[in-house]
């Protein structure tokens, strides 16, 4: 169901690199071309290309000819893809801990008056 | 009683932190008591966990079975590795859906904060086949359809 979806690790990877997050939110800003990106960003043009090229492979950007210009913007696959594992993970841990709060406000793990003796670890 | 923060660390990992009212102790325990974890560790809304078991010493079984109640559910096996009462548990567990899904090795911290808890649970990002299968379990059921924004991500690091 999400067939061509990105490798969540390349995306991961992609997404690791403070530049390229830079750049994710740039685009999330509007489509920006190689030449527009490099000014902001302070790198060269071939840094930028690097740094493009791994968000492509990633999945997360994607890019489209218009003339001699090739214009980069968001994937909307790409990102939801990650993300909707991401709210999955996060929604569950959301709502078991909002459970745990309302088990612990009860005191049923309260401490023992005895209390188990430590276990062995290691 | 707090926000639940989930941030990638590097490529590889996710770190999951929040704050309870609640002593280590009394959090601890919730993680290895089996029936603690049946009233709390159920996932989204609507899933309930009739079979739990759970043997808090180092190589100890676990095994959660869930149910969705309409003949939906899954389980998930695990063994403790570390236990240091009420500090740290480390543990590995993997995932059936049906097939089992590659062992996935959880540390969870429990520190004081205050008068209560900060956990923080350190987990390895499931390669993309199981993250597939996670999707499609019926997991995600009853979930609420909105998304994470982008900006949770690039905020994270």
């Amino acid at each position: 169901m999400y067939g061509g979806a990105p490798d969540v690790d390349a995306a991961f990877a992609a997404l690791a690199h403070p530049v390229r997050r830079e750049i994710l939110t740039r685009l999330a800003r509007g489509e920006a071309t190689v030449n527009e990106l490099v000014e902001p960003f302070d790198l060269t043009q071939p840094a930028i290309s690097h740094h493009l090229r791994v968000l492509e492979d990633a999945g997360l950007i994607a890019r489209r000819v218009d003339g001699t210009r090739r214009p980069c913007r968001l994937s909307p696959d790409g990102v939801t893809t990650v993300n909707r594992w991401l709210e999955m993970l996060r929604t569950a841990y959301e709502a078991n801990y909002r459970r745990l709060d309302a088990l612990l406000a009860t005191g049923s793990a309260a401490p023992a008056s005895d209390p188990p003796e430590p276990t062995e670890d290691r | 009683m707090s926000e639940l923060t989930l941030t990638t660390e590097g490529d590889r990992h996710i770190v999951v932190t929040r704050r309870f009212a609640a002593p280590p102790e009394a959090v601890y325990r919730a993680h290895v008591e089996p029936e603690l974890i049946q009233q709390w560790m159920l996932g989204p809304e609507g899933w309930t966990m009739p079979v739990c078991i759970c043997d808090p010493r180092p190589g100890g079984r676990i095994r959660y079975e869930w149910s969705r109640g309409d003949g939906g559910g899954f389980h998930l096996t695990g063994e403790w590795i570390e236990l240091e009462p009420f500090r740290r548990l480390v543990h590995v567990e993997r995932m059936h859906l049906p097939d089992p899904t590659p062992d996935n090795r959880i540390e969870t911290t429990f520190e004081p904060d205050g008068a209560g808890t900060l956990l923080t649970a350190r987990m390895e990002v499931p390669d993309a086949e199981t993250r597939a299968a996670m999707l499609g379990s019926g997991m995600q059921q009853g979930m609420e359809a909105s998304y994470v924004r982008l900006e949770a991500m690039t905020a994270s690091g």
